[in-house]
């Protein structure tokens, strides 16, 4: 394998990450829609790391390889419509991203302070925070624009 | 023309299949994942072992369903004519047949771990789904190394 070859399959393999890192969350948030006490919502944190760390390293990864090849093979170049919307679309989904932690960060908050008050048993609020339609909204908003960027790396319009 | 550079200047019919594959593989890899790390996080909690069964159960299992339709798609392309196949293309086989005897097997066990769990039973039937999940998950990463990089 000659040494882009591996930037290939290491780009390829940081978009599964990303990917895959997107699947554990919608899990979570299908869990977390009939999650109302604090322990059923805390008991999901290790997880959700997980989730947080697979995208972030989907997020660098398939940008520094992608950039890499982008630079380093003679038949592509930075400037191809297909790789510029390619990175539009990365920092719209990063962004999107981004929001959607925010929102689903709110649950959590909630269970901790419910739980260091003592209130162990099912709270409406709670359910309300695990149920966020804006983040469900934007998480779906994150997962079609990745699903276009990958869209966007099999067809390759313009190039 | 080598069939990596084939492979890599693909003609426009078989784009959608290659998304199916590379999709429904994605879909498997992010279940096995969630199973995988709620399965290790649990440490008897029953919610986290459901979790983690179900997310073997409902998201890898049609997650692989989706990227074999895919590949048997691609293949029908003219890749199953190639002889002798390449090596990348071998490995994708190998690992998928392997990855589904594997699953098939985690299924099982890990099913009668959670019919046991009602008689607070069954977290060793779990782990051992567990130990095969990350075994399957391994596989699948070396797979995409193979179909991604192409080694020869």
């Amino acid at each position: 394998m000659r040494f882009d070859d591996w930037m290939l399959a290491l780009h390829v393999l940081s978009a599964f990450s990303l990917v895959a890192g997107i699947v554990l969350f919608w899990v979570l948030i299908f869990v977390g829609w009939r999650t109302d006490t604090p322990e059923g919502t805390l008991v999901l944190n290790p997880v959700a790391k997980v989730g947080s760390a697979t995208v972030g390293i989907g997020m660098v990864g398939t940008v520094v390889f992608g950039l890499w090849l982008a630079f380093s093979i003679g038949n592509y170049n930075i400037w191809d419509a297909w790789i510029v919307i390619a990175l539009v679309l990365w920092f719209l989904g990063g962004a999107l991203g981004r929001k959607t932690g925010e929102a689903y960060l709110e649950g959590p908050k909630k269970a901790q302070e419910l739980r260091e008050a003592g209130q162990n048993g099912p709270n409406a609020e709670l359910l309300a925070l695990n149920r966020t339609s804006r983040g469900l909204l934007l998480q779906t908003l994150t997962s079609l624009v990745v699903l276009l960027i990958l869209v966007d790396m099999i067809w390759k319009p313009w190039a | 023309m080598g069939l990596s550079m084939l492979a890599a200047m693909r003609p426009d019919s078989w784009n959608f299949p290659l998304l199916v594959h590379v999709f429904g593989a994605m879909v498997l890899v992010g279940g096995l994942l969630t199973a995988t790390s709620a399965l290790a996080f649990a440490k008897g909690d029953v919610r986290l072992l459901r979790l983690g069964y179900w997310s073997l159960l409902a998201v890898s299992l049609p997650g692989y369903v989706v990227m074999r339709i895919g590949a048997q798609w691609v293949a029908s392309k003219g890749w199953d004519k190639v002889d002798p196949a390449p090596t990348w293309l071998d490995i994708g086989y190998i690992v998928a047949d392997a990855g589904a005897l594997l699953m098939l097997i985690a299924l099982v066990v890990g099913g009668i771990g959670m019919r046991r769990l009602r008689q607070g039973k069954g977290q060793g039937l779990l782990k051992a789904a567990l130990v095969i999940a990350i075994v399957i998950l391994a596989a699948a990463l070396v797979a995409v190394w193979a179909m991604a990089g192409k080694p020869n």
